[in-house]
């Protein structure tokens, strides 16, 4: 009623902007993307998170939207990955009239089968019991990768080459610069589909089994329905960004069912934040940088991963995504610089707690694991430090305390800037001020 | 009973022990359609278990229950409630992360015939959001419509759950102890709000307050240790010697 009016008195084309904007906007991003990371490293990187976005998107369905954890999700992506190879390898050998661009759908139907077949399973219980069914089927496939070697090609996996499909408009998928507008176009009409889920019916129901599956069932709704339902479409989103990656690496192997790999996909969706439809995005794109440039400078780069993780639920359970939108009332009442000095004051404690625990860390590993082959000497931004000196430790030590110090200090003002700026009152003012 | 229009919700001789303790001992009751009935009783007496059996929560251990000439007997709540019976909570009950208006429009859903639909765009579902804002004004929470229905206050929260109620449009409603923890002046308002929102529709309540009980109720059935030991209209009830002596006395006097 109320909303069929508001969409009326708004003009048409301001009204078509801001309902499909921020897909003009994304389209766009996707498309200049390379122009401005040009690098080989950007591109591999650019297309891993485009699989990533897809991937965890497909997980929220489960975890932020229907109130499922799921830990083993990586089935649905790691087979529909490995039948997208196999497809592959099919279609090349038996020189079949099909592009590269469909072979995710192959992924995508694959993790939907699987979907039905363990959904009818494991979704029949909700809670704690739906979460040890997921493990234990998610282990039994593990396990099965490294029996089963005609489908799973046992350590080595399964290769495929991608240039050797039907060829359509001179595109042959050889340079990855393709290859990642392949994933980009797939990844945005993915995103775009499990948005609009959200906003169906069974969309809806979901919402609702999460938070009061007893009462969802006296209005009518079986909530082992609407959980099989949602379950099998996670299944066919994730199978289809098994599918971008089987393009994406031309190789697949039991790493993509591990429940390591259904561990990392947990991780991308709760540190994005699983409360809003954006947060796994976010998530996906944090952890793809952090696994790339991460393990690139430092070897425990696990450690950091897991500190960040520990960090967001104990401190930030909404994610970044709810970092961001803590933001919200302060952008609307247009307040958002007012707590910018108290922000800039904080970088300082901030810079010290980080630089300090980095230090510590770094020292330690070094020490710890690399200093009986190598020697006490290590690299540290530029400096060289001896791991076994008291140097380093104190100097991470005396940081850490420092920032800490500071910390405290400065955070009842952070917090005082930051209530004042998003209270009624200060859009209020503000107006009467100017 | 009239073969031509079957009761409303029948039932025939139910039982239900939780474990070897018989909580409900053979309870045989007709509520006709468009009938407002009470359920009364002292604390423990399984009014509560009665609606939960009722709703499908509980299975009964042994009996039939009968839902407008149909045998629901065993049917799970979402499959009770398809056929038209819809429930309310004496304990809130409601979805407390999402909206107030999602809260009514996803109780309509399925009674408007979505049912599992992921294909439908719901913002352009007008009988479902033109029918949810018509129950908001109804019960008077239109303002609150965009509210997460966890901020509501308790009041409201409690006409909430009637409104999810009787969204869907159920024949028989049940309500289970709708004014508890309210105030006398939000219970008059409440009871109004009954009155109106379950005209031509059949209700059962469970209800405390004999006030509410007496000014809504065209029937009342006193339920003692599991069994009916009354079922009459208000002013038979009223002066029923073995409804007295067994609960009615004290509740009337407690309420002067």
């Amino acid at each position: 009623m109320s909303t069929n009016a508001m969409a009326t008195t708004t003009s048409q084309p301001l009204d078509l902007l801001k309902r499909y904007g921020i897909w003009i906007a994304a389209a766009v991003l996707i498309v200049v993307l390379p122009k401005i990371f040009t690098s080989g490293a950007a591109l591999t990187t650019m297309s891993l998170m485009g699989i990533m976005i897809v991937f965890s998107l497909s997980y929220n369905m489960l975890l932020g939207q229907t109130g499922m954890l799921s830990f083993g999700h990586a089935v649905y992506y790691g087979l529909g990955g490995f039948l997208a190879v196999h497809a592959m390898n099919m279609i090349a050998a038996d020189k079949l009239p099909i592009p590269l661009p469909v072979i995710p759908l192959a992924g995508g139907f694959m993790g939907l089968l699987f979907g039905i077949i363990f959904g009818a399973v494991s979704t029949r219980r909700a809670g704690t019991a739906f979460a040890m069914i997921s493990l234990g089927l998610g282990e039994l496939i593990a396990s099965l990768s490294l029996i089963l070697r005609g489908f799973f090609g046992g350590e080595e996996g399964i290769t495929a080459n991608r240039t050797k499909m039907l060829t359509l408009f001179g595109v042959r998928f050889g340079p990855q610069i393709e290859v990642y507008y392949l994933i980009g176009a797939w990844c945005l009409v993915c995103v775009a589909l499990m948005y609009a889920f959200t906003r169906t019916p069974l969309g809806r129901m979901c919402n609702a089994v999460r938070d009061n599956p007893e009462r969802a069932e006296f209005i009518g709704y079986s909530t082992q329905m609407v959980r099989f339902i949602t379950f099998s479409l996670a299944g066919f989103f994730a199978g289809i960004a098994g599918g971008l990656a089987a393009i994406n690496f031309e190789l697949m192997n039991a790493v993509n069912v591990s429940g390591a790999q259904s561990g990392v996909v947990l991780l991308m969706a709760y540190i994005g934040g699983v409360g809003h439809f954006f947060g796994p995005i976010l998530g996906a794109i944090l952890v793809v940088l952090l696994q790339v440039m991460l393990s690139d400078v430092t070897g425990a780069w696990m450690l950091y991963f897991g500190l960040i993780f520990i960090l967001m639920v104990m401190y930030a359970p909404g994610g970044l995504a709810g970092l961001v939108m803590l933001h919200a009332p302060l952008w609307r009442n247009n307040t958002l610089h007012h707590v910018l000095p108290a922000y800039a004051l904080m970088a300082g404690p901030a810079f010290l707690l980080l630089g300090g625990t980095v230090l510590l860390i770094e020292t330690a590993h070094h020490q710890l694991v690399r200093a009986a082959t190598e020697g006490p000497a290590m690299h540290f931004f530029g400096l060289t430090l001896q791991s076994n000196s008291v140097i380093p430790w104190a100097t991470a030590l005396i940081a850490i305390a420092v920032g800490l110090l500071l910390g405290r200090r400065f955070a009842p003002r952070l917090v005082e800037a930051f209530h004042e700026a998003s209270s009624p009152a200060a859009q209020l003012g503000r107006i009467g001020g100017a | 009973m009239d073969p031509q229009s079957p009761a409303a919700l029948s039932l025939q001789d139910v039982h239900k022990n939780f474990g070897a303790t018989p909580i409900i001992r053979g309870v045989t009751l007709n509520v006709q359609k468009g009938e407002k009935h009470a359920i009364i009783g002292p604390n423990g007496a399984g009014k509560s278990t009665l609606f939960h059996l009722i709703s499908g929560r509980f299975p009964v251990s042994s009996g039939r229950i009968i839902l407008n000439g149909e045998d629901i007997t065993g049917l799970k709540p979402y499959q009770i409630n398809r056929r038209g019976l819809s429930r309310s909570f004496q304990v809130t009950n409601i979805f407390p992360r999402m909206s107030v208006f999602e809260n009514v429009r996803c109780a309509l859903l399925w009674h408007l015939g979505y049912r599992y639909s992921f294909w439908h765009n719901i913002r352009k579902l007008d009988d479902a959001n033109d029918r949810a804002y018509q129950v908001l004004r109804e019960i008077g929470l239109a303002e609150r419509a965009q509210m997460p229905a966890g901020q509501l206050t308790y009041a409201e929260q409690r006409t909430l759950e009637i409104g999810i109620t009787i969204a869907g449009g159920a024949g028989v409603v049940m309500l289970d102890e709708p004014t508890s923890g309210m105030s006398r002046s939000e219970t008059a308002h409440f009871v109004d709000l009954v009155r109106r929102i379950t005209q031509g529709r059949t209700l059962i309540m469970v209800e405390h307050d004999m006030g509410v009980v007496f000014d809504l109720a065209d029937r009342i059935s006193v339920l003692v240790y599991g069994q009916i030991i009354a079922s009459d209209t208000p002013a038979a009830i009223r002066s029923n010697k073995a409804v007295q002596e067994a609960y009615l006395g004290q509740a009337l006097e407690a309420a002067h």
